[in-house]
């Protein structure tokens, strides 16, 4: 069996599968990806408890970059997607025409997970990605 | 606490100098500054000097090496694109409290090339898997988050490129003077929808500097005649809000950081002339138009279809040539927008003079967030 890594700390994998987890603030209800050693909106050290994130949201904004830093594969569409559950998330929205008309903001999208590539030390990595729901 | 004015301002044409060091670039643009002031190296009190990207990072003592080491209190500042403003603010407020009378501000920078940022990152780089965090992809999803609220269209966007380039072919130390109309700046090269090629910030090098003295001291040398009074100076970082885990967010620093100021200057926008605010990419400057309190709510596209910002509209933006065509060498930027401001209310901005400016407010954003509104008067 393949092991494999998270492409950021927020996408745990499991042997029934991957999700992306945040914690919940229990004094404001904020829902945080990255790392923190306290919440950053209402500076609570306790009471992030971590919760699977909904694998639905809708297309908040978007790129559809043409160019990008040296040996990145281009053309890809950079969506920011609200999720059902308030956690916000940036990520690549695939199946998609790179095209504006075939884009439409507030577009459920849900959260597919895939291989994504392999690092200098030939570690292979999953992430998740966007696609039309 | 008390007043503090410019004396003397100046930047250097921005171009290329690759080879020439920021200390190099930071002293010739602190010259210029000084001479204008009338001062010595033996009048500069303390020095503050901006630089984002050198790698040792003490370019306010090379600039010493340059034109005199005195001793002076020397600090060097790195905030980003709000670099070469927050050098200035301590420059202001070391005299505000009354620890200076006459101090020298400084941005000075000599940019890598290409896209900024990409470097190397441990594990596997997430570009083009997460998303893309290059600045053309970041502003474009500002524009489109915009865009999505309010409509505003690709086109829209685009003519914020053909105001701020037609506006440049008035400024010689625009780094271009060329006119591009909406046809080239749509149709040029896409790098991150809506962004094309011409829609983003001109990668220069460059400096600018400033001399700040107190009031007393001003009036002390008879120079009120070319003062301008620094009426607001405020500084923000992105308070929390949602969508900034995900998405940097250059709104709401910028919001704070406007109403700062004006609640200091005490005064509302309709009362400022002109403005040089942070076009680094077009989509972002219909964003401040409401951000500055420029239009209200869901009117930036309107702005920028009926000319109000433009040079002889109701509030001109970006007289300069932006970011866009003038250039935008990171730390240098902060000062050389207040150099743009300053110069309209001496009324010497000459072909491009905004009539009759009495009030202007210069305004910067850089990631991370961080952003600076100053606001400036002329003296008398």
């Amino acid at each position: 069996m393949v092991e494999y890594r998270g492409v950021a700390p927020w996408v745990v994998i499991e042997d029934e599968g991957a999700h992306v987890q945040a914690r919940r603030c229990s004094r404001c209800e904020a829902m945080l990806t990255r790392p923190s050693l306290a919440c950053p909106s209402c500076g609570a050290r306790e009471g992030l408890a971590p919760v699977r994130v909904a694998d639905r949201g809708v297309l908040h904004s978007y790129s559809i970059v043409h160019r990008s830093f040296p040996g990145v594969t281009t053309p890809f569409i950079s969506a920011v997607v609200d999720m059902e559950d308030g956690t916000v998330l940036k990520g690549n929205l695939r199946g998609v025409a790179f095209d504006p008309e075939a884009i439409r903001f507030g577009m459920p999208v849900r959260l597919v997970f895939d291989e994504a590539g392999v690092d200098a030390k030939g570690d292979r990595y999953l992430s998740y990605f966007f696609e039309a729901a | 606490m008390r007043d503090v004015y410019i004396v003397g301002i100046d930047m250097l044409k921005f171009g290329r100098f690759q080879g020439v060091t920021p200390g190099e670039l930071g002293a010739q643009a602190a010259l210029l500054a000084m001479d204008e002031a009338g001062v010595t190296i033996h009048d500069i009190q303390a020095l503050y000097s901006g630089n984002q990207f050198d790698v040792v990072g003490m370019v306010a003592q090379d600039i010493q090496k340059q034109i005199g080491q005195t001793g002076i209190p020397a600090a060097n500042v790195k905030n980003a694109c709000a670099t070469g403003a927050t050098a200035f603010r301590e420059a202001m407020y070391l005299i505000k409290a009354g620890a200076a009378e006459v101090t020298l501000a400084v941005g000075a920078e000599v940019m890598p090339r290409g896209l900024l940022g990409g470097g190397e990152t441990a594990g596997l780089n997430p570009e083009g898997i997460l998303g893309s965090a290059s600045m053309p992809a970041v502003f474009a999803e500002a524009g489109q988050a915009y865009a999505h609220e309010h409509g505003a269209t690709f086109e829209q966007f685009a003519k914020v490129s053909v105001k701020n380039h037609h506006h440049s072919t008035l400024n010689p130390k625009a780094m271009y003077q060329k006119e591009t109309p909406l046809e080239e700046v749509m149709g040029a090269e896409m790098i991150a929808y809506p962004n094309t090629k011409l829609m983003c910030s001109v990668n220069v090098d460059g400096a600018a500097a400033a001399v700040l003295m107190s009031g007393d001291e001003v009036r002390r040398r008879g120079l009120m005649d070319q003062a301008v009074k620094i009426r607001a100076s405020a500084l923000a970082s992105d308070p929390y809000t949602p969508r900034n885990l995900a998405m940097w967010d250059i709104n709401a620093a910028t919001r704070l950081a406007a109403e700062a100021a004006y609640e200091q200057a005490g005064v509302g926008p309709d009362e400022v002339d002109l403005v040089e605010l942070h076009d680094c990419f077009a989509t972002a400057e219909l964003l401040h138009y409401e951000n500055l309190k420029l239009c209200g709510v869901g009117e930036a596209g309107r702005m920028i279809d009926t000319g109000e910002t433009a040079l002889g509209g109701r509030i001109p933006v970006n007289v300069s040539g932006g970011l866009l065509s003038k250039g935008h060498p990171i730390a240098a930027t902060g000062i050389a927008n207040l150099y743009e401001i300053s110069t309209h209310l001496r009324g010497k901005a000459d072909r491009r003079q905004v009539e009759g400016a009495r009030l202007g407010l210069a305004h910067v954003v850089g990631l991370g967030t961080v952003a600076a509104v100053h606001i400036l008067e002329k003296a008398n």
